[in-house]
Protein backbone atom coordinates (compact mmCIF):
# COMPACT_ATOMS: atom_id res chain seq x y z
CA UNK A 1 0.00 0.00 0.00
CA UNK A 2 2.57 2.33 1.17
CA UNK A 3 4.25 1.85 -2.42
CA UNK A 4 1.57 2.09 -4.47
CA UNK A 5 1.13 5.39 -2.49
CA UNK A 6 3.94 6.65 -3.24
CA UNK A 7 4.42 5.76 -6.95
CA UNK A 8 0.83 7.77 -7.41
CA UNK A 9 2.27 10.59 -5.32
CA UNK A 10 5.40 11.18 -8.11
CA UNK A 11 2.75 10.97 -10.57
CA UNK A 12 0.90 13.31 -8.98
CA UNK A 13 4.10 15.54 -9.17
CA UNK A 14 4.69 14.77 -12.63
CA UNK A 15 0.81 15.73 -14.13
CA UNK A 16 1.60 19.10 -11.79
CA UNK A 17 4.87 19.63 -14.14
CA UNK A 18 3.49 19.14 -17.28
CA UNK A 19 0.87 21.50 -16.68
CA UNK A 20 3.01 23.80 -15.10
CA UNK A 21 5.92 23.08 -17.98
CA UNK A 22 3.52 24.41 -20.99
CA UNK A 23 2.47 27.13 -19.29
CA UNK A 24 5.91 28.23 -18.71
CA UNK A 25 6.38 27.42 -22.34
CA UNK A 26 3.91 30.08 -23.18
CA UNK A 27 5.96 33.35 -21.99
CA UNK A 28 9.68 33.89 -23.42
CA UNK A 29 11.35 34.43 -19.97
CA UNK A 30 10.18 31.21 -18.26
CA UNK A 31 10.27 29.20 -21.30
CA UNK A 32 13.53 27.38 -21.11
CA UNK A 33 12.79 26.46 -17.43
CA UNK A 34 9.53 25.43 -18.36
CA UNK A 35 10.81 22.61 -20.60
CA UNK A 36 12.83 21.64 -17.92
CA UNK A 37 10.92 21.16 -15.07
CA UNK A 38 8.31 18.71 -17.40
CA UNK A 39 11.70 17.19 -18.21
CA UNK A 40 12.15 16.29 -14.29
CA UNK A 41 8.95 15.25 -13.84
CA UNK A 42 9.01 12.52 -16.99
CA UNK A 43 12.37 11.70 -15.54
CA UNK A 44 10.70 10.70 -12.31
CA UNK A 45 7.76 9.21 -13.39
CA UNK A 46 9.97 7.24 -15.55
CA UNK A 47 12.44 5.79 -12.73
CA UNK A 48 9.28 5.24 -10.31
CA UNK A 49 7.67 3.34 -12.43
CA UNK A 50 10.17 1.12 -12.84
CA UNK A 51 11.47 0.88 -9.37
CA UNK A 52 8.71 0.95 -7.67
CA UNK A 53 6.86 -2.03 -9.85
CA UNK A 54 4.50 -4.21 -7.65
CA UNK A 55 4.97 -7.54 -8.67
CA UNK A 56 8.07 -10.11 -9.35
CA UNK A 57 10.28 -9.51 -12.50
CA UNK A 58 12.60 -10.87 -13.97
CA UNK A 59 16.10 -9.74 -13.95
CA UNK A 60 16.61 -10.44 -17.50
CA UNK A 61 13.64 -7.76 -18.08
CA UNK A 62 15.04 -4.77 -15.85
CA UNK A 63 17.86 -5.12 -18.24
CA UNK A 64 16.20 -5.22 -21.64
CA UNK A 65 14.28 -2.27 -20.32
CA UNK A 66 17.61 -0.39 -18.63
CA UNK A 67 19.33 -1.01 -22.30
CA UNK A 68 15.42 0.23 -24.49
CA UNK A 69 16.03 3.30 -22.55
CA UNK A 70 19.93 3.75 -22.47
CA UNK A 71 19.70 3.25 -26.31
CA UNK A 72 17.33 5.99 -27.01
CA UNK A 73 19.12 7.91 -24.50
CA UNK A 74 21.73 8.06 -26.73
CA UNK A 75 19.99 8.45 -29.93
CA UNK A 76 17.41 10.49 -29.18
CA UNK A 77 20.10 13.39 -27.11
CA UNK A 78 22.36 12.94 -30.67
CA UNK A 79 19.96 13.47 -33.45
CA UNK A 80 18.68 16.24 -31.54
CA UNK A 81 22.07 18.02 -30.87
CA UNK A 82 23.04 17.51 -34.03
CA UNK A 83 20.32 18.49 -36.72
CA UNK A 84 20.70 21.95 -37.88
CA UNK A 85 17.60 24.54 -36.95
CA UNK A 86 16.53 25.33 -40.30
CA UNK A 87 15.35 21.11 -39.77
CA UNK A 88 14.01 21.77 -36.64
CA UNK A 89 10.30 21.02 -37.81
CA UNK A 90 11.31 17.59 -39.57
CA UNK A 91 12.26 16.68 -36.19
CA UNK A 92 9.78 17.37 -34.24
CA UNK A 93 7.61 15.38 -36.96
CA UNK A 94 10.30 12.40 -35.83
CA UNK A 95 9.67 12.49 -32.68
CA UNK A 96 6.16 12.18 -32.75
CA UNK A 97 6.21 9.30 -35.12
CA UNK A 98 8.17 7.28 -32.43
CA UNK A 99 5.56 8.33 -29.76
CA UNK A 100 2.71 7.27 -32.33
CA UNK A 101 4.83 3.55 -32.63
CA UNK A 102 5.00 3.23 -29.19
CA UNK A 103 1.45 3.65 -28.56
CA UNK A 104 0.62 0.85 -31.40
CA UNK A 105 3.21 -1.34 -30.08
CA UNK A 106 1.94 -1.40 -26.66
CA UNK A 107 -1.63 -1.94 -28.45
CA UNK A 108 -0.25 -4.78 -29.84
CA UNK A 109 0.82 -7.06 -27.19
CA UNK A 110 -1.99 -5.75 -25.05
CA UNK A 111 -4.49 -6.51 -27.17
CA UNK A 112 -4.74 -10.55 -25.90
CA UNK A 113 -4.14 -10.00 -22.36
CA UNK A 114 -7.76 -8.08 -21.98
CA UNK A 115 -9.77 -10.37 -24.49
CA UNK A 116 -12.91 -10.33 -23.35
CA UNK A 117 -12.98 -6.82 -21.37
CA UNK A 118 -14.95 -4.73 -23.51
CA UNK A 119 -13.29 -1.62 -22.09
CA UNK A 120 -10.18 -2.61 -22.19
CA UNK A 121 -10.04 -3.71 -25.82
CA UNK A 122 -11.87 -0.99 -26.93
CA UNK A 123 -9.17 1.58 -25.32
CA UNK A 124 -6.49 -0.79 -26.86
CA UNK A 125 -8.12 -0.52 -30.44
CA UNK A 126 -8.34 2.93 -30.35
CA UNK A 127 -4.88 3.83 -28.84
CA UNK A 128 -3.47 1.18 -31.48
CA UNK A 129 -5.01 3.04 -34.51
CA UNK A 130 -4.43 6.19 -33.52
CA UNK A 131 -0.90 5.47 -32.75
CA UNK A 132 -0.60 3.89 -36.26
CA UNK A 133 -1.64 6.63 -38.16
CA UNK A 134 0.05 8.97 -36.01
CA UNK A 135 3.59 7.11 -36.70
CA UNK A 136 3.38 6.24 -40.61
CA UNK A 137 1.53 9.90 -41.13
CA UNK A 138 4.60 11.66 -39.45
CA UNK A 139 6.73 9.34 -41.28
CA UNK A 140 5.07 11.14 -44.63
CA UNK A 141 5.10 14.55 -43.01
CA UNK A 142 9.07 13.65 -42.13
CA UNK A 143 9.76 12.93 -45.55
CA UNK A 144 7.88 15.60 -47.23
CA UNK A 145 9.43 18.81 -45.32
CA UNK A 146 12.45 16.41 -45.75
CA UNK A 147 12.42 17.18 -49.82
CA UNK A 148 12.35 13.15 -50.21
CA UNK A 149 8.58 13.51 -51.19
CA UNK A 150 7.87 17.07 -52.24
CA UNK A 151 4.85 16.71 -54.37
CA UNK A 152 1.34 16.15 -53.03
CA UNK A 153 1.02 12.84 -54.23
CA UNK A 154 -3.08 12.20 -54.99
CA UNK A 155 -4.61 8.89 -55.93
CA UNK A 156 -7.84 9.46 -58.16
CA UNK A 157 -11.04 10.65 -56.10
CA UNK A 158 -8.45 10.72 -52.90
CA UNK A 159 -11.06 12.35 -50.75
CA UNK A 160 -13.52 9.56 -50.95
CA UNK A 161 -11.38 6.69 -50.84
CA UNK A 162 -9.56 8.20 -47.78
CA UNK A 163 -13.00 8.61 -46.28
CA UNK A 164 -14.46 5.13 -47.17
CA UNK A 165 -10.79 3.51 -45.52
CA UNK A 166 -11.54 5.39 -42.70
CA UNK A 167 -14.94 3.84 -41.97
CA UNK A 168 -13.98 0.97 -43.39
CA UNK A 169 -11.43 0.80 -40.15
CA UNK A 170 -13.33 2.20 -37.84
CA UNK A 171 -15.92 -0.30 -38.47
CA UNK A 172 -13.69 -3.26 -38.59
CA UNK A 173 -11.99 -2.04 -35.16
CA UNK A 174 -15.87 -1.69 -33.42
CA UNK A 175 -16.16 -5.39 -35.11
CA UNK A 176 -13.15 -5.97 -33.10
CA UNK A 177 -14.84 -4.80 -29.61
CA UNK A 178 -17.99 -6.34 -30.14
CA UNK A 179 -17.35 -9.59 -30.89
CA UNK A 180 -15.20 -10.26 -28.88
CA UNK A 181 -12.61 -11.94 -30.83
CA UNK A 182 -8.75 -12.86 -30.24
CA UNK A 183 -7.65 -13.23 -33.62
CA UNK A 184 -4.11 -12.60 -34.20
CA UNK A 185 -4.94 -12.12 -37.95
CA UNK A 186 -7.70 -9.22 -37.33
CA UNK A 187 -5.33 -7.57 -34.81
CA UNK A 188 -3.05 -7.35 -37.58
CA UNK A 189 -5.06 -6.34 -40.62
CA UNK A 190 -6.23 -3.62 -38.45
CA UNK A 191 -2.41 -2.69 -37.63
CA UNK A 192 -1.73 -2.83 -41.09
CA UNK A 193 -4.56 -0.88 -42.27
CA UNK A 194 -4.51 2.08 -39.96
CA UNK A 195 -0.82 2.29 -40.80
CA UNK A 196 -2.09 2.44 -44.64
CA UNK A 197 -4.20 4.83 -43.23
CA UNK A 198 -1.92 7.77 -41.99
CA UNK A 199 -0.09 7.45 -45.13
CA UNK A 200 -3.03 8.17 -47.55
CA UNK A 201 -4.16 10.65 -45.05
CA UNK A 202 -0.77 12.74 -45.13
CA UNK A 203 0.18 12.07 -48.83
CA UNK A 204 -2.09 14.29 -50.62
CA UNK A 205 -1.61 17.44 -48.60
CA UNK A 206 0.92 19.73 -49.96
CA UNK A 207 4.31 19.99 -48.10
CA UNK A 208 3.17 23.97 -46.81
CA UNK A 209 0.78 22.29 -44.55
CA UNK A 210 2.80 20.02 -43.62
CA UNK A 211 3.28 22.39 -39.64
CA UNK A 212 -0.62 22.05 -39.28
CA UNK A 213 -0.59 18.23 -39.98
CA UNK A 214 2.20 17.62 -37.51
CA UNK A 215 0.72 19.56 -34.70
CA UNK A 216 -2.75 17.77 -35.96
CA UNK A 217 -0.74 14.38 -35.49
CA UNK A 218 0.94 15.26 -32.26
CA UNK A 219 -2.56 15.97 -30.36
CA UNK A 220 -2.99 12.39 -31.64
CA UNK A 221 0.18 10.91 -30.01
CA UNK A 222 -1.08 12.81 -26.96
CA UNK A 223 -4.99 10.74 -27.57
CA UNK A 224 -3.27 7.61 -27.58
CA UNK A 225 -1.09 7.80 -24.68
CA UNK A 226 -4.67 8.86 -22.81
CA UNK A 227 -6.01 5.60 -24.01
CA UNK A 228 -2.86 4.02 -22.75
CA UNK A 229 -3.89 5.45 -19.25
CA UNK A 230 -6.88 4.74 -19.06
CA UNK A 231 -6.33 0.82 -20.22
CA UNK A 232 -4.12 1.01 -16.88
CA UNK A 233 -5.67 3.42 -14.93
CA UNK A 234 -2.33 5.50 -14.94
CA UNK A 235 -2.97 8.88 -14.23
CA UNK A 236 0.08 10.06 -15.23
CA UNK A 237 -0.13 8.87 -18.91
CA UNK A 238 -3.85 10.11 -18.98
CA UNK A 239 -2.82 13.70 -17.36
CA UNK A 240 -0.19 13.73 -19.93
CA UNK A 241 -1.74 12.63 -23.01
CA UNK A 242 -4.96 14.47 -22.52
CA UNK A 243 -3.22 18.14 -21.93
CA UNK A 244 -1.20 17.51 -25.18
CA UNK A 245 -4.38 15.92 -26.86
CA UNK A 246 -6.21 19.37 -26.47
CA UNK A 247 -3.37 21.97 -26.40
CA UNK A 248 -2.12 20.01 -29.49
CA UNK A 249 -5.55 20.66 -30.51
CA UNK A 250 -6.04 24.67 -30.00
CA UNK A 251 -2.46 25.29 -30.50
CA UNK A 252 -3.18 23.13 -34.63
CA UNK A 253 -6.56 25.54 -34.99
CA UNK A 254 -4.47 28.93 -34.36
CA UNK A 255 -2.20 27.73 -36.95
CA UNK A 256 -4.56 27.51 -39.32
CA UNK A 257 -6.29 30.76 -37.82
CA UNK A 258 -2.83 32.40 -39.09
CA UNK A 259 -3.07 30.92 -42.28
CA UNK A 260 -7.19 31.98 -42.45
CA UNK A 261 -7.88 28.49 -43.76
CA UNK A 262 -10.26 25.99 -42.22
CA UNK A 263 -8.75 22.85 -40.74
CA UNK A 264 -11.04 20.42 -43.37
CA UNK A 265 -9.33 22.78 -46.33
CA UNK A 266 -6.01 21.51 -45.13
CA UNK A 267 -6.90 18.22 -44.90
CA UNK A 268 -9.10 17.88 -47.94
CA UNK A 269 -6.69 20.30 -49.24
CA UNK A 270 -8.17 22.15 -52.43
CA UNK A 271 -5.07 24.24 -51.76
CA UNK A 272 -2.89 22.18 -54.99
CA UNK A 273 -5.65 22.51 -57.18
CA UNK A 274 -6.49 25.68 -56.46
CA UNK A 275 -3.33 27.23 -56.83
CA UNK A 276 -2.17 25.91 -60.50
CA UNK A 277 -5.85 27.60 -61.36
CA UNK A 278 -5.11 30.86 -59.94
CA UNK A 279 -1.23 30.94 -61.08
CA UNK A 280 -2.73 30.70 -64.92
CA UNK A 281 -5.45 32.60 -63.55
CA UNK A 282 -3.92 35.34 -62.83
CA UNK A 283 -0.81 35.49 -64.84
CA UNK A 284 -2.11 38.17 -67.55
CA UNK A 285 -2.76 40.58 -64.64
CA UNK A 286 0.69 40.23 -62.89
CA UNK A 287 2.92 39.93 -66.35
CA UNK A 288 4.30 43.79 -65.98
CA UNK A 289 7.90 44.49 -65.30
CA UNK A 290 10.24 44.20 -62.91
CA UNK A 291 12.83 46.52 -62.14
CA UNK A 292 15.97 45.18 -60.77
CA UNK A 293 18.92 46.71 -58.48
CA UNK A 294 22.14 46.49 -57.24
CA UNK A 295 23.80 46.13 -54.13
CA UNK A 296 24.57 49.16 -54.25
CA UNK A 297 21.48 50.65 -55.49
CA UNK A 298 20.17 48.93 -52.28
CA UNK A 299 22.98 50.38 -49.93
CA UNK A 300 22.58 54.15 -51.02
CA UNK A 301 18.71 53.62 -49.99
CA UNK A 302 19.06 52.44 -47.03
CA UNK A 303 22.02 54.72 -46.03
CA UNK A 304 19.55 57.72 -46.24
CA UNK A 305 16.51 56.20 -44.88
CA UNK A 306 15.31 56.45 -41.52
CA UNK A 307 13.33 53.33 -40.86
CA UNK A 308 13.63 49.63 -42.46
CA UNK A 309 11.42 46.96 -41.97
CA UNK A 310 13.12 43.28 -42.57
CA UNK A 311 10.58 40.65 -43.45
CA UNK A 312 12.69 37.42 -43.23
CA UNK A 313 11.52 33.74 -44.94
CA UNK A 314 12.30 30.56 -45.24
CA UNK A 315 14.62 31.64 -48.15
CA UNK A 316 17.08 33.30 -45.58
CA UNK A 317 17.33 30.00 -43.70
CA UNK A 318 17.99 27.75 -46.75
CA UNK A 319 20.36 30.16 -47.71
CA UNK A 320 21.90 30.12 -44.11
CA UNK A 321 22.19 34.15 -43.87
CA UNK A 322 20.52 34.85 -40.34
CA UNK A 323 23.99 36.04 -39.23
CA UNK A 324 25.05 37.92 -42.34
CA UNK A 325 21.49 39.97 -41.86
CA UNK A 326 22.52 40.08 -38.11
CA UNK A 327 25.20 42.28 -39.16
CA UNK A 328 23.04 44.46 -41.72
CA UNK A 329 20.72 44.88 -39.19
CA UNK A 330 24.36 46.14 -36.59
CA UNK A 331 25.61 48.01 -39.47
CA UNK A 332 22.19 50.23 -39.77
CA UNK A 333 21.61 50.60 -36.11
CA UNK A 334 25.32 52.02 -35.80
CA UNK A 335 24.19 54.43 -38.78
CA UNK A 336 21.10 55.41 -36.55
CA UNK A 337 18.44 53.60 -38.65
CA UNK A 338 15.71 52.16 -36.90
CA UNK A 339 15.54 48.48 -38.09
CA UNK A 340 12.85 46.20 -37.06
CA UNK A 341 11.83 42.68 -38.17
CA UNK A 342 8.46 41.92 -39.22
CA UNK A 343 7.66 38.25 -38.20
CA UNK A 344 4.86 36.51 -40.19
CA UNK A 345 2.33 34.15 -38.21
CA UNK A 346 3.62 31.49 -40.43
CA UNK A 347 7.16 32.63 -41.47
CA UNK A 348 9.24 29.87 -42.32
CA UNK A 349 7.89 26.08 -42.12
CA UNK A 350 6.17 26.56 -38.48
CA UNK A 351 4.57 28.73 -36.34
CA UNK A 352 8.11 31.00 -35.00
CA UNK A 353 10.07 28.93 -36.88
CA UNK A 354 11.63 32.15 -37.88
CA UNK A 355 11.90 33.67 -34.36
CA UNK A 356 13.96 30.68 -33.49
CA UNK A 357 16.30 30.92 -36.60
CA UNK A 358 17.09 34.72 -35.53
CA UNK A 359 17.16 34.22 -32.02
CA UNK A 360 20.30 31.48 -32.79
CA UNK A 361 22.04 34.60 -34.21
CA UNK A 362 21.79 36.87 -30.83
CA UNK A 363 18.88 39.01 -32.86
CA UNK A 364 17.55 40.98 -30.17
CA UNK A 365 13.91 39.45 -29.03
CA UNK A 366 12.58 42.99 -29.10
CA UNK A 367 13.02 43.73 -32.26
CA UNK A 368 11.26 41.11 -33.53
CA UNK A 369 7.84 42.50 -34.09
CA UNK A 370 4.78 40.21 -34.67
CA UNK A 371 2.41 40.59 -37.18
CA UNK A 372 -0.63 43.01 -35.76
CA UNK A 373 2.35 45.01 -34.37
CA UNK A 374 4.03 45.58 -36.97
CA UNK A 375 1.48 46.11 -40.18
CA UNK A 376 0.80 49.91 -39.08
CA UNK A 377 4.43 50.87 -39.16
CA UNK A 378 5.02 50.15 -42.71
CA UNK A 379 3.19 53.90 -43.83
CA UNK A 380 5.93 55.30 -41.79
CA UNK A 381 8.88 53.01 -43.04
CA UNK A 382 11.53 53.72 -45.57
CA UNK A 383 12.45 50.56 -46.96
CA UNK A 384 11.14 47.37 -46.82
CA UNK A 385 13.68 44.75 -47.21
CA UNK A 386 12.05 41.24 -48.08
CA UNK A 387 14.18 38.43 -47.61
CA UNK A 388 13.24 35.07 -49.07
CA UNK A 389 9.18 35.44 -48.19
CA UNK A 390 6.98 35.61 -50.43
CA UNK A 391 3.40 33.89 -49.90
CA UNK A 392 3.36 36.39 -46.69
CA UNK A 393 3.85 39.40 -48.62
CA UNK A 394 1.34 38.70 -51.29
CA UNK A 395 -1.41 41.43 -51.60
CA UNK A 396 -3.34 38.52 -53.41
CA UNK A 397 -4.32 37.72 -49.86
CA UNK A 398 -6.46 41.02 -49.63
CA UNK A 399 -7.74 41.87 -53.33
CA UNK A 400 -7.82 38.52 -55.05
CA UNK A 401 -10.69 36.25 -54.10
CA UNK A 402 -9.46 33.95 -56.68
CA UNK A 403 -6.56 33.11 -55.07
CA UNK A 404 -6.01 30.39 -52.69
CA UNK A 405 -4.50 32.48 -50.44
CA UNK A 406 -7.47 35.09 -50.42
CA UNK A 407 -8.23 36.09 -46.63
CA UNK A 408 -4.77 35.05 -45.47
CA UNK A 409 -3.63 37.82 -43.07
CA UNK A 410 -0.46 38.95 -44.56
CA UNK A 411 2.41 41.56 -43.52
CA UNK A 412 1.21 44.91 -45.59
CA UNK A 413 4.91 45.76 -46.92
CA UNK A 414 3.05 47.53 -50.33
CA UNK A 415 2.50 50.68 -48.06
CA UNK A 416 6.23 51.22 -47.30
CA UNK A 417 8.07 53.72 -49.44
CA UNK A 418 10.24 51.50 -50.90
CA UNK A 419 10.43 47.67 -51.13
CA UNK A 420 13.07 45.59 -51.83
CA UNK A 421 12.52 41.79 -52.42
CA UNK A 422 15.85 39.65 -52.52
CA UNK A 423 15.13 36.15 -54.23
CA UNK A 424 16.88 33.87 -56.48
CA UNK A 425 14.71 33.87 -59.22
CA UNK A 426 11.34 35.23 -60.27
CA UNK A 427 10.01 31.16 -59.32
CA UNK A 428 6.67 31.39 -57.27
CA UNK A 429 6.97 30.59 -53.69
CA UNK A 430 5.95 27.44 -51.69
CA UNK A 431 2.60 27.76 -52.54
CA UNK A 432 2.94 28.47 -56.17
CA UNK A 433 1.58 31.54 -56.74
CA UNK A 434 2.26 34.61 -58.44
CA UNK A 435 2.89 37.44 -56.49
CA UNK A 436 1.90 40.93 -57.77
CA UNK A 437 3.67 42.62 -55.31
CA UNK A 438 7.09 42.02 -57.44
CA UNK A 439 5.30 43.83 -60.25
CA UNK A 440 4.63 47.13 -57.74
CA UNK A 441 6.30 50.27 -58.96
CA UNK A 442 7.96 50.86 -55.29
CA UNK A 443 9.34 47.26 -55.52
CA UNK A 444 12.85 46.84 -56.53
CA UNK A 445 14.19 43.33 -56.88
CA UNK A 446 17.67 42.12 -55.71
CA UNK A 447 17.85 38.91 -57.44
CA UNK A 448 21.16 36.71 -56.03
CA UNK A 449 21.44 33.97 -53.48
CA UNK A 450 20.66 35.89 -50.25
CA UNK A 451 23.60 34.89 -48.32
CA UNK A 452 25.89 36.38 -51.40
CA UNK A 453 23.42 39.67 -51.69
CA UNK A 454 23.20 40.01 -48.25
CA UNK A 455 26.81 39.90 -47.87
CA UNK A 456 27.60 42.23 -51.22
CA UNK A 457 24.94 44.51 -49.68
CA UNK A 458 26.70 44.62 -46.29
CA UNK A 459 30.15 45.62 -47.88
CA UNK A 460 28.71 48.21 -49.45
CA UNK A 461 27.32 50.08 -46.87
CA UNK A 462 30.82 49.60 -44.92
CA UNK A 463 32.09 51.69 -47.48
CA UNK A 464 29.71 53.97 -47.25
CA UNK B 1 -28.10 2.37 -20.96
CA UNK B 2 -27.75 1.19 -17.14
CA UNK B 3 -23.95 -0.10 -18.64
CA UNK B 4 -23.18 3.56 -19.29
CA UNK B 5 -24.29 4.82 -15.89
CA UNK B 6 -21.72 1.72 -14.81
CA UNK B 7 -19.44 3.14 -16.96
CA UNK B 8 -19.91 6.52 -15.48
CA UNK B 9 -19.74 5.37 -12.26
CA UNK B 10 -16.84 3.21 -12.23
CA UNK B 11 -14.74 5.83 -14.03
CA UNK B 12 -15.55 8.60 -12.31
CA UNK B 13 -12.84 9.97 -11.01
CA UNK B 14 -10.96 9.47 -14.70
CA UNK B 15 -13.74 11.25 -16.28
CA UNK B 16 -13.00 14.56 -13.88
CA UNK B 17 -9.65 14.30 -14.78
CA UNK B 18 -10.18 14.09 -18.77
CA UNK B 19 -12.52 17.12 -18.49
CA UNK B 20 -10.39 19.19 -16.25
CA UNK B 21 -7.25 18.28 -18.56
CA UNK B 22 -8.64 19.30 -21.76
CA UNK B 23 -10.21 22.80 -20.63
CA UNK B 24 -6.73 23.47 -18.79
CA UNK B 25 -5.08 22.44 -21.96
CA UNK B 26 -7.12 24.47 -24.16
CA UNK B 27 -6.53 27.67 -21.46
CA UNK B 28 -3.18 27.17 -21.01
CA UNK B 29 -2.54 27.70 -25.38
CA UNK B 30 -5.01 30.03 -25.72
CA UNK B 31 -2.18 33.20 -24.55
CA UNK B 32 0.73 32.19 -25.95
CA UNK B 33 2.59 34.59 -28.78
CA UNK B 34 3.28 32.90 -32.04
CA UNK B 35 7.00 33.70 -31.03
CA UNK B 36 6.58 30.51 -28.99
CA UNK B 37 4.22 27.89 -31.04
CA UNK B 38 6.97 26.23 -32.10
CA UNK B 39 8.85 25.63 -29.06
CA UNK B 40 5.27 24.32 -27.73
CA UNK B 41 4.69 22.41 -30.17
CA UNK B 42 8.00 20.92 -29.13
CA UNK B 43 7.87 20.92 -25.67
CA UNK B 44 4.14 19.24 -25.85
CA UNK B 45 5.59 16.79 -28.57
CA UNK B 46 8.34 15.54 -25.70
CA UNK B 47 5.19 15.86 -22.87
CA UNK B 48 3.18 12.91 -24.97
CA UNK B 49 6.01 10.91 -24.43
CA UNK B 50 4.38 10.00 -21.68
CA UNK B 51 3.76 6.92 -23.49
CA UNK B 52 6.60 5.22 -22.91
CA UNK B 53 5.22 4.37 -19.17
CA UNK B 54 2.78 2.57 -20.93
CA UNK B 55 5.75 0.52 -22.87
CA UNK B 56 7.64 -0.17 -19.24
CA UNK B 57 4.21 -1.67 -18.01
CA UNK B 58 3.89 -4.02 -20.77
CA UNK B 59 7.35 -4.78 -20.47
CA UNK B 60 7.36 -5.54 -16.61
CA UNK B 61 3.86 -7.28 -16.91
CA UNK B 62 5.32 -9.57 -19.54
CA UNK B 63 6.09 -12.82 -18.94
CA UNK B 64 9.80 -13.63 -19.27
CA UNK B 65 9.14 -16.24 -22.18
CA UNK B 66 7.09 -14.40 -24.31
CA UNK B 67 9.73 -13.53 -27.08
CA UNK B 68 7.28 -11.49 -28.92
CA UNK B 69 6.08 -9.36 -26.16
CA UNK B 70 9.63 -8.92 -25.21
CA UNK B 71 10.91 -7.41 -28.73
CA UNK B 72 7.91 -5.27 -29.45
CA UNK B 73 7.69 -3.94 -25.99
CA UNK B 74 11.77 -3.44 -26.00
CA UNK B 75 11.01 -1.25 -29.38
CA UNK B 76 8.44 0.62 -27.74
CA UNK B 77 10.21 1.40 -25.03
CA UNK B 78 12.56 2.35 -27.19
CA UNK B 79 10.73 4.78 -29.55
CA UNK B 80 9.49 6.46 -26.13
CA UNK B 81 12.54 7.10 -25.13
CA UNK B 82 13.42 9.17 -28.45
CA UNK B 83 10.39 10.70 -27.98
CA UNK B 84 10.70 11.69 -24.38
CA UNK B 85 14.64 12.61 -24.59
CA UNK B 86 14.72 14.05 -28.57
CA UNK B 87 11.56 16.10 -27.58
CA UNK B 88 13.00 17.74 -24.62
CA UNK B 89 16.66 18.08 -25.88
CA UNK B 90 15.38 20.38 -28.98
CA UNK B 91 12.95 22.24 -27.26
CA UNK B 92 15.93 23.19 -25.01
CA UNK B 93 17.89 23.60 -27.83
CA UNK B 94 15.45 26.74 -29.45
CA UNK B 95 14.89 27.94 -26.25
CA UNK B 96 18.47 28.25 -25.24
CA UNK B 97 18.59 30.87 -28.01
CA UNK B 98 15.69 33.40 -26.57
CA UNK B 99 17.93 34.24 -23.74
CA UNK B 100 17.57 38.26 -23.56
CA UNK B 101 20.37 40.02 -24.42
CA UNK B 102 20.70 43.11 -23.64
Amino acid sequence: MEYVFSLEFIYLIASVTYILGLKMLGHPETARRGNLIAAAGMTIAIIGTIFLYQGEVSSTIYILIGLAILIGTIVGWMIAKKVGMTKMPELVSLFNGMGGASAALIGLIEFHHYVGDQLSILTIIASMIIGSVSFSGSMIAWAKLNGTLNKPIRLPKYNILNNVFLIGILGFGTYMVISGTDSSLYLYLLFFAALAYGILFVLPIGGADMPVVISLLNSFTGLAAAFGGFLYGNMVMLTGGILVGSAGTILTLAMCKAMNRPLSNVIFGAFGEGSSAAATGSGGKTGGSVREASASDVAILMNYSNKVIIVPGYGLAVAQAQHIIHELEQLLESKGIDVKYAIHPVAGRMPGHMNVLLAETNVDYDKLVEMEDVNPEFKSTDVVFVVGANDVVNPAAHNDPSSPIYGMPILDVENAKNIIINKRSMKPGYAGIENELFYNQKTSMLFGDAKAALTKLVSELKNM
Amino acid sequence: MTEFIDFISNNLQMIYIVILMIFVGVEIIGHVPAVLHTPLMSGANAIHGVVIIGAILVMLGAEPDNILALSLGFVAVLLGTLNVVGGFVVTDRMLEMFKKKK
